[in-house]
């Protein structure tokens, strides 16, 4: 084992590992999300606490994984190399670890033109997967970035995003190695509606054996209403929905919808249970958190291991 | 070159109006290429002040000059003897220019006539495009000649980003993804296996992070 991580545990114990996120407030709402973890207790193995995700300004990722922590839940630590440099974000890191946070996502976060600050600096002194080798090396080596020893270093179970659906698609895979010779240990994917092409993409992480060396959760995100899915299909960056999936949620009653979107990520789920290489879902219920317990419950994921 | 773009009339009429007597000031090199500060520039601009005093009845009298280059001594020093009779220069050159001209001049106020963009070329007649940041530290032999410090919108050694969508960046779709650009080139020159290979952290010490920065050659030295 590379860390105390509960997630690297069961994932190394060959269990389908679940994990779910917390947006932070924004506004210094402590309540608000012990509210969001609560609801995930029992139900996942560790939580996702996003970064200024969108760019858009809230509750730091750090407090908000201590508040998770402090109730005996596990948070997975989100940083953007968006808005921090590189002392900023191992400081960041040190002090995670001092709290008993032993999980990171590494990501480069999205553009502030995005966001609710589009006329911020943004910083990028490291690339995600330069953030990698850092956490990296703070945990294997001992050492800073700049080289310096670290006093009790922090071991964390460091995660990255892949996208599989992104342009080139061709690269897709050859980008997943990169981060894998960066050192990731486990990685959580954009949303999968396209099983095919995602099927095409674990084919090839599998024929490359990065399977072995890294634990990729598939990442799944309900589809709330036909309109939703025309939104993401059309809208955002990066995302895949096929037709035929617009059509299906378009083709029932307006009030039945939701019902819908939850049947399909059930199906999905199955169909990605027997894919070869997928160690588990990292389950992205957007403004409809409350839905995850359901989509564990009924998915068949009960009772999440103890390790 | 480095390109730049004039400055709303408005602007330069807002710190100027309470002189009488004025220099127009244009720069031969980078910003006559790019229509934002040469001898042309210089004569549009004058002509505009001229009638905006007129007509507002304000007396201004506005001479020209366009100088060879305005980061040089030697060009700087050819009006040496006629600035001493204007109350204020409007520099159309770079930022670099303007600096340079007050360094010289020190009792006379120097005022920007352009904002100075970026290093970048023309790609097409009316159109200038970024291609280099001075990072002090080239690293486009490992990115097919193409570099993702000026042309990631996140400046990424190891891109794309997820947000690359038909070899667009995720910010504008009018904006090619570098990332996409260097992969496409690594496979024309067939040296897509150097994909593969991380691009190791950035010293940005020699970037602007560094603080101001010099070259001293001490074998062109005087």
């Amino acid at each position: 084992m590379k860390t105390e991580s509960v997630l690297e545990k069961i994932l190394a114990a060959g269990h389908l590992a679940v994990t779910s996120e917390c947006g932070p407030p924004r506004g210094a709402l402590p309540e608000k999300v012990k509210e969001k973890a609560e609801m995930l207790r029992g139900y996942v193995d560790a939580i996702n606490v996003t970064d200024n995700q969108t760019a858009v300004v809230r509750m730091s990722s750090l407090s908000a994984c201590i508040l998770i922590k402090q109730l005996g839940l596990d948070p997975i630590l989100q940083m953007v190399t968006r808005d921090r440099n590189r002392l900023a974000m191992q400081s960041d890191i040190l002090g995670a670890y001092a709290h008993g946070i032993n999980n990171m996502l590494c990501l480069s976060g999205d553009h502030p033109c995005f966001g609710d600050h589009p006329m911020a600096a943004n910083v990028y002194d490291l690339d995600s997967m330069q953030l990698i080798q850092v956490v990296r090396k703070m945990r294997d080596e001992g050492r800073f970035q700049g080289g310096d020893e670290i006093e009790n270093p922090p071991k964390m179970f460091i995660g990255a995003a892949a996208n599989p659906f992104a342009d080139p698609f061709e690269l897709r895979a050859i980008r997943l190695a990169k981060k894998v010779k960066a050192g990731v240990d486990f990685i959580q994917t954009q949303c999968i509606y396209n099983i095919d092409k995602f099927g095409k993409w674990m084919k090839e992480i599998c024929e490359r054996g990065l399977n072995e060396k890294v634990s990729i959760l598939a990442g799944i995100t309900p589809l709330k209403s036909a309109g939703m899915a025309n939104y993401m299909r059309n809208k955002v960056p990066g995302m895949d929905v096929p037709e035929e999936l617009v059509k299906r949620m378009a083709g029932v009653p307006k009030k039945d919808q939701a019902d819908e979107g939850i049947k399909i990520c059930l199906e999905t789920i199955e169909q990605l249970k027997t894919m070869e290489g997928i160690r588990g879902f990292h389950i992205m219920a957007i403004e409809w958190e409350q839905k995850v317990p359901e989509i564990v419950e009924r998915a068949g994921l009960l009772p999440r291991p103890q390790v | 070159m480095i390109v730049a773009e004039k400055k709303p009339i408005e602007e330069i009429i807002e710190e100027i109006k309470d002189y009488k007597k004025i220099l127009i000031a244009g720069c031969n090199e980078c910003v006559t290429v790019c229509e934002a500060g040469g001898k042309k520039e210089v004569g549009v601009l004058a002509s505009a002040l001229r009638m905006y005093f007129i007509n507002n009845g304000k007396k201004m009298e506005i001479d020209e000059v366009t100088l060879e280059r305005q980061c040089d001594h030697e060009y700087l020093e050819e009006i040496r003897n006629q600035i001493g009779q204007y109350d204020a220069v409007v520099s159309l050159a770079c930022g670099v220019g303007v600096q340079f001209m007050a360094e010289k001049y020190r009792r006379i106020p120097i005022y920007p006539g352009v904002n100075t963009s970026f290093m970048g070329v023309t790609e097409e007649r009316g159109v200038w495009t970024e291609r280099c940041q001075g990072c002090g530290q080239c690293i486009l032999a490992r990115t097919a000649s193409i570099c993702p410090i000026s042309r990631c919108a996140k400046r990424l050694l190891n891109g794309p980003c997820g947000g690359s969508t038909n070899g667009k960046c995720e910010i504008s779709k009018d904006l090619d993804c570098a990332w996409q650009l260097i992969i496409d080139r690594l496979k024309e020159l067939n040296r897509l296996d150097d994909y593969e290979k991380l691009l190791p952290i950035k010293d940005w010490s020699t970037e602007r992070a560094g603080g101001p920065r010099k070259v001293v050659r001490e074998d062109v030295r005087l």
